[in-house]
């Protein structure tokens, strides 16, 4: 394996990063949307995204994949698979970070609602002011381990044809008949990406249970 | 010394428990400094102290939960060496309640009290659920011997621990702060099932700084501080007339004067 | 608009399929039966070593769950599967999926029984002893159950996200539902109604066995605690 191979590695841990921040950040705006609406009160919005969230963590992440891959050119959508991927993560994301997020906003003290209610402050402040930015600090190791998650799980866009690092290993592997030295490489660096998010998610999660002691 | 004559037992016999120049080794740091204490069968003894000054240690050895490390325990006669048939020999005989119940939480009141007489004593069921009987209904809880730990009170929870402790009928009950992990208005009820036990003649050893109840129960009290026997006494005298700077000072704390 | 337009949803290549679909399922519970077995012995023996008092062992264990947990599951199975013929073992696929299953699953399971066992107080256990117990009647009559209930929950969910994880065993063609199901969709070319289908047999799956996990723990692990 020489430079020209290493580089191709490197240009597919870059589709990595990008496929895993699209996912994140398309993940958390509707991730969001989720975890609100899951804790709306209103019991159809709560069974319906209580099944959505149900739905995700069910089902294999390959075949959440296949199924958007393919749904999407079923209604006759020719999608680019970069394309079809990206949707794929944001949905994946959106369920996992809404799941995460309804725990967080439910393990805010009801008396903090209760006391934006009796200031009389609307659901948007409420939320905005109040709920959220507290929900926020108590969800944050819980949604670091899910970026985790996240940067592993784009290893399965491989499968569906896309090109990021695991393929990218694959491909070198086939190449240059060192498999073993290419998915060691491959490896560590997800291993260079993921470690430093889990020990700093494993540091917020001991801080935290320091705190609330 | 007036302390010997306090005993109840006859001169003549053997000990209940006899710890000669014991001493305790946590790696460099020393918990036991020559301890001699000899507890005549029926004794009671309680034993007080500042934190830290050995008396979780002491007890503990007794029924080898701590390996001692230099002189000898013996229990009934029994010299207690490291190994297991003596240790067993010994755990059978010496019944211990510590200050956070240890309740089996997954056990019913009724089966924490027959697992060791079964399984360790060989009891049948049928046998160890009648001394169980009696026991619970001895520290006033049979009618509870359905429940689990969980649904206790922690006063319950204590009776229930001694009459565990019981069930394996022990010739000495070690107790290390029983009631100091209790509600105050759940302490007397633990303390008149020590008393009545102590009634009955069982020989005790009692960490504990429920000086009221020394003054009525104890046949000596012995006071500790920095790993060692600062002093000891017939609980009146004790009291009444310490000898040494540190007891009156710890006297003081405690009492709150 | 492409040219799919007017395509015509037909799930009787699914239909006829269904029998080896069925079997298939049967194939992927194997391989996290399998796995799981294999992860909780590995479970047992990393948290024994991860807790002596040989410190080399210590670290192994310690870089082994980091390594195992930061890496992804799909480059640790190619991994091992080219790594085995090296070390002389020619294994099958399907045997080479359970080692990587049990080999990731393994590195949760240290962590969740290590959990389970630092969550039983020390005073249980010198309860116990200075009841004339034995240790391993300590460990059998009260570590066990408590450490078991402790554990339950998350050592049951880590076995549902392994069941899940098999999928991904297709990329080395292991005998399981998505190996399976992609031989058809080859064959057919009806990929959404194949995935589509099996798709709602994971989450079938997945289901019952949360629904089986929940009776046990109802059954078994039911008295109060405070
Ligand atoms: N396992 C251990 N390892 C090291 N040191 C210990 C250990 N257990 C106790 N010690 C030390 O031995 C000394 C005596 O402890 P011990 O628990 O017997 O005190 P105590 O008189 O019972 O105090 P307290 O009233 O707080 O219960 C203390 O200084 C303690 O820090
Ligand atoms: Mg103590």
């Amino acid at each position: 394996m020489g430079w020209n191979e290493f580089a191709f590695l490197l240009r597919g841990l870059q589709w990595t990063v990008a496929l895993s921040l699209v996912g994140f950040i398309g993940g958390g705006v509707f991730g969001l949307a989720v975890a609100l609406a899951r804790t709306s009160g209103q019991p159809l919005l709560e069974r319906v995204t209580a099944g959505y969230i149900g739905l995700f963590q069910g089902t294999p992440l390959l075949m959440q994949l296949f199924v958007v891959y393919y749904g999407l050119a079923l209604i006759g959508l020719k999608l680019d698979a970069w394309v079809a991927v990206s949707i794929g993560f944001t949905l994946h994301a959106s369920a996992f970070l809404g799941e995460i997020w309804r725990g967080s906003i439910q393990a805010v003290p009801r008396g903090q609602t209760e006391a934006a209610n009796a200031l009389s402050l609307h659901y948007v402040s409420r939320m905005k002011d109040v709920v959220l930015p507290q929900a926020f600090r108590i969800s944050l190791p819980a949604t670091v381990g899910f970026l985790v998650q996240l940067i592993k799980g784009t290893s399965l866009a491989a499968i569906v044809g896309f090109t990021e690092l695991a393929r990218a290993g694959n491909i070198v592997s086939n190449q240059t008949f060192k498999p073993l030295l290419v998915f060691a490489v491959v490896g560590a660096l997800y291993f260079v990406m993921c470690w430093p998010l889990s020990l700093y998610g494993a540091h917020l999660e001991r801080r935290f249970a320091a705190a609330s002691r | 010394m007036a302390a010997a004559n306090a005993s109840p037992a006859p001169a003549s016999a053997q000990p209940m428990i006899a710890m000669r120049g014991v001493e305790k080794w946590y790696g460099d740091y020393k918990a036991l400094t020559d301890i001699n204490l000899t507890v005549a069968s029926g004794e009671k003894i309680v034993l007080c102290g500042p934190s830290g000054s050995g008396k979780s240690t002491l007890i503990r050895c007794i029924n080898h939960l701590e390996p001692y490390s230099a002189g000898e325990i013996r229990v009934d006669g029994t010299l207690l060496g490291d190994d297991r048939k003596t240790i067993d020999a010994v755990r059978r005989e010496v019944g211990m309640v510590f200050q956070q119940f240890n309740l089996f939480p997954h056990l019913t009141v009724m089966q924490n009290c027959t697992l060791a007489p079964m399984r360790s004593r060989g009891l049948g069921k049928a046998q160890a659920e009648a001394v169980a009987r009696r026991l619970l209904d001895r520290v006033k809880i049979l009618d509870q011997a359905d429940k689990f730990p969980a649904q206790l009170s922690g006063g319950q929870q204590q009776r229930v621990a001694i009459a565990r402790a019981l069930c394996m009928k022990p010739k000495v009950m070690l107790f290390d702060e029983p009631t100091s992990a209790l509600d105050p208005e759940m302490v007397k009820e633990v303390l008149d099932t020590m008393i009545s036990l102590a009634e009955d003649g069982m020989t005790m050893i009692c960490v504990t700084h429920e000086m009221g109840f020394a003054r009525q129960v104890a046949d000596r009290v012995i006071f500790m501080a920095g790993g060692a026997i600062v002093e000891e006494g017939h609980p009146a005298e004790f009291f009444k007339a310490p000898k040494h700077e540190r007891t009156r000072k710890f006297l003081g704390e405690i009492l709150g004067h | 608009m492409g040219g799919n337009v007017g395509y015509q949803l037909d799930f009787s290549v699914v239909w006829d399929a269904l029998p080896s679909l069925l079997w298939a399922c049967l194939g992927t519970i194997g391989l996290a039966v399998s796995g799981m077995l294999l992860a909780i012995v590995i479970g047992v023996g990393g948290v024994m070593l991860r807790d002596s008092r040989f410190k080399p062992a210590r670290w192994a264990v310690m870089a082994f769950v980091e390594l195992i947990r930061n890496t992804p599951f799909l480059v640790q199975i190619f991994f091992i599967f080219f790594a085995l013929p090296l070390i002389g073992l020619r294994l099958d696929p399907t045997p080479t999926a359970i080692l990587a299953l049990g080999i990731n699953g393994g590195a949760y399971a240290i962590e969740i029984i290590r959990g389970g066992v630092q969550s039983i107080g020390k005073g249980q256990i010198e309860a116990g002893l200075a009841l004339g117990l034995h240790k391993a009647q300590v460990f059998r009559l009260i570590v066990l159950k408590p450490a078991l209930r402790a554990i339950f929950p998350s050592l049951t969910s880590q076995f549902v996200l392994l069941t899940l994880t098999t999928s991904v065993a297709s990329a080395i063609s292991a005998y399981e539902l998505t190996s399976v199901a992609q031989q058809i969709e080859s064959n057919t070319f009806r990929s959404f109604e194949v995935y589509g289908t099996i798709t709602v047999f994971y989450l079938v799956m997945s289901w019952l066995l949360m629904r089986v996990f929940d009776q046990i723990s109802r059954r078994y692990f039911s008295y109060p605690v405070k």
